[in-house]
């Protein structure tokens, strides 16, 4: 019973880094139909700017990780003006194409700057364990878990209530009505870019302190993301953060009760992905427009 | 006086190669209610959407002539700078944001205006509307077809506009519905001193409500008038009122010399 909260509250700490991060993919999927293959970088992005900040100029975390975050937005925006606004109206298969490459160009930035061998990073947040429901559990997570869910908050009230939230929604909805009444659309795009590297570099880290340090490692949480979305639905906000809990968890239970042998923490989410593929291909929470890519 | 807008020899193309608009000239004065009348196809919904600035993400471009609004060329502008200056075109089919609630529909709507005055202009809409104010909560695509387009239209309020460009907004309502939007334009048109644009393909509507109308073929002006003059014109009450002589609906029949008849009046 013990292993088994332990397993869950892990599990739904991860699961919620998982969801951040799939919620930036998500934003600007909704917003411009972009699948973005580079959200895993934008994480190592976060990860090595904080390392950066706080490791290696030394500066207090709190400031270091909010320098870090700032830096991550406008590399957002940069890389949406630079990279993708060239390609509107461009088939799908191109704009995949090129996310798949800027992945890549990013990951060879990223070792040119910071080079390829792990480095052991600051660990900000506090590493003891308590007992929670009779489990022990690391502190850490649970902070993890909490920075997450403010972000949710703040990003929820952000879109209910704020003209660019609205705005971001409307563009979601119905891109020329939304012109129709004076939305810029560019702005929305940039907007939308500029989250997804917060909530994305935030989830890297978050995952670089509960890690201790910075690796491929935390590119290959990237990753998850389309199990998550695959899950939940490309354009749905719920489904991201659903999926990313039921991910979380998946893999929590799956490498915590299955022989260590079989690696199946690993490999459990992409299983899921190729069932849910089969099964339901809009997700859990998607609207029933596919299109094969 | 200077029209509040006026068009100038118009040609429009989409795709670098359809010509669309071909030479249309139009004028509208401040404050007046002007009727846009024309068969499908005839360019409408374009001559709309080259004032609002919106051609551009459909590929299409005035290429020649201009559109004046308050004396300034717009033809070059883009959409958000259009709503700026006082347009506001409200879309053929309602377009609502359907995930959006009501009244998160009119907050786009006030996206160029700002939250600034937002309660008043709220309760302006509402009292034009009072059915979308019981149902400000609930998401707008599960509205009726007439509340989405009163939705449509008070979005529009939402901006301040000095114009606003209605592209049918009869369309796919029944006809007592249609009546009670027509008189809300009517009365908006009049206690606010907002000048109208109304494309419809409900002429008889059109003309009862428009203080001028002018009629469009193949991209083209081909007639223009009072709505006095136009209801007695023989070619609109064959065409476009679907009445004969004796005043009856015509049959499907006479319809078909309708062809013949089209061609000379373009
Ligand atoms: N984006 C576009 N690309 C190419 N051609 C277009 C485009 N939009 C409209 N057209 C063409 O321009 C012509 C006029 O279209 P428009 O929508 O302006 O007509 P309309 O008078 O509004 O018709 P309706 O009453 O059916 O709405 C049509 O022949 C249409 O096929
Ligand atoms: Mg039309």
């Amino acid at each position: 019973m013990e292993k088994f909260i332990q397993l869950t509250l892990s599990g739904i700490a991860n699961g919620a880094i998982f969801a951040l991060v799939a919620l930036g993919f998500v934003l600007i999927y909704k917003s411009s139909d972009v699948i973005n293959f580079a959200q895993g970088e934008l994480l190592l992005i976060g990860a090595y700017l904080t390392y950066t900040t706080v490791e290696m100029i030394g500066l207090w975390w709190p400031i270091g990780v909010v320098i870090a975050v700032v830096l991550a937005a406008i590399i957002g925006v940069l890389v949406e003006q630079l990279v993708l606004r060239p390609l509107i109206g461009e088939p799908t298969i191109s704009v995949i194409m090129v996310t798949i490459g800027l992945s890549l160009l990013l990951r060879a930035i990223i070792g040119g700057i910071w080079g390829v061998t792990p480095r052991t990073a600051p660990q900000f947040l506090p590493r003891d364990t308590i007992t929670l429901f009779g489990a022990n559990v690391g502190v850490d997570r649970l902070w993890a878990f909490a920075l997450a869910l403010t972000l949710f908050v703040l990003l929820t009230l952000f879109f209910r209530y704020s003209r660019e939230g609205i705005a971001m929604r409307a563009v979601a909805d119905d891109q020329q009505a939304a012109l129709s009444m004076g939305i810029s659309v560019k702005r929305v795009w940039a907007i939308a870019w500029a989250i997804a590297a917060v909530t994305a570099s935030v989830g890297g880290i978050l995952l670089m302190s509960i890690f201790g340090g910075v690796s491929g490692q935390i590119a290959r949480v990237g990753l998850l993301v389309f199990p998550v979305v695959i899950l939940g639905g490309l354009d749905s906000i719920p489904g991201a953060i659903v999926g990313g809990l039921i991910i979380g968890l998946l893999q929590s239970f799956a490498g915590g009760y299955l022989p260590p042998e079989l690696g199946m923490g690993e490999v459990a989410p992409f299983i899921v992905l190729l069932l849910i593929l089969l099964v339901r291909p809009y997700g859990l929470f998607g609207q029933r427009i596919i299109e094969r890519v | 006086m200077q029209p509040m807008l006026a068009l100038n020899n118009v040609e429009v193309i989409y795709n670098d190669v359809v010509l669309v608009l071909k030479g249309l000239s139009l004028t509208v004065p401040e404050g007046r209610i002007v009727a846009l009348l024309g068969s499908n196809g005839a360019g409408k919904s374009t001559t709309l959407k080259a004032i609002s600035g919106l051609l551009k993400p459909e590929n299409g471009e005035v290429t020649d002539g201009e559109i004046r609004f308050l004396g300034q060329p717009i033809h070059k502008k883009d959409a958000a700078e259009i709503v700026r200056m006082g347009i506001f075109q409200v879309l053929e089919g309602r377009r609502v944001f359907e995930h959006l609630t009501v009244e998160e529909n009119l907050r786009a709507g006030a996206y160029t205006s700002g939250w600034k005055g937002f309660d008043e202009k709220l309760e302006m809409v509402y009292s034009y509307f009072p059915r979308l104010k019981e149902r400000r909560r609930q998401v707008s695509g599960f509205l009726s077809g007439g509340e989405q387009q009163m939705l449509a239209i008070g979005r529009a309020l939402m901006a301040h506009p000095k114009l606003i460009m209605l592209d049918e907004p009869s369309l796919g309502l029944a006809p007592l519905l249609v009546e009670e939007i027509f008189q809300i334009i009517r009365q908006i048109n009049q206690d606010r001193g907002v000048t109208i644009l109304l494309v419809e393909q409900n002429a008889r509507l059109a003309l009862e409500s428009a203080d001028y109308a002018y009629i469009m073929e193949n991209g083209r002006i081909v007639l223009e008038g009072l709505p006095a003059d136009l209801k007695d014109n023989p070619d609109v009450r064959e065409f476009y009122l679907g009445l004969n002589e004796v005043g009856r609906r015509k049959s499907y029949r006479e319809v078909k010399t309708y062809k013949r008849r089209k061609r000379w009046l373009s």
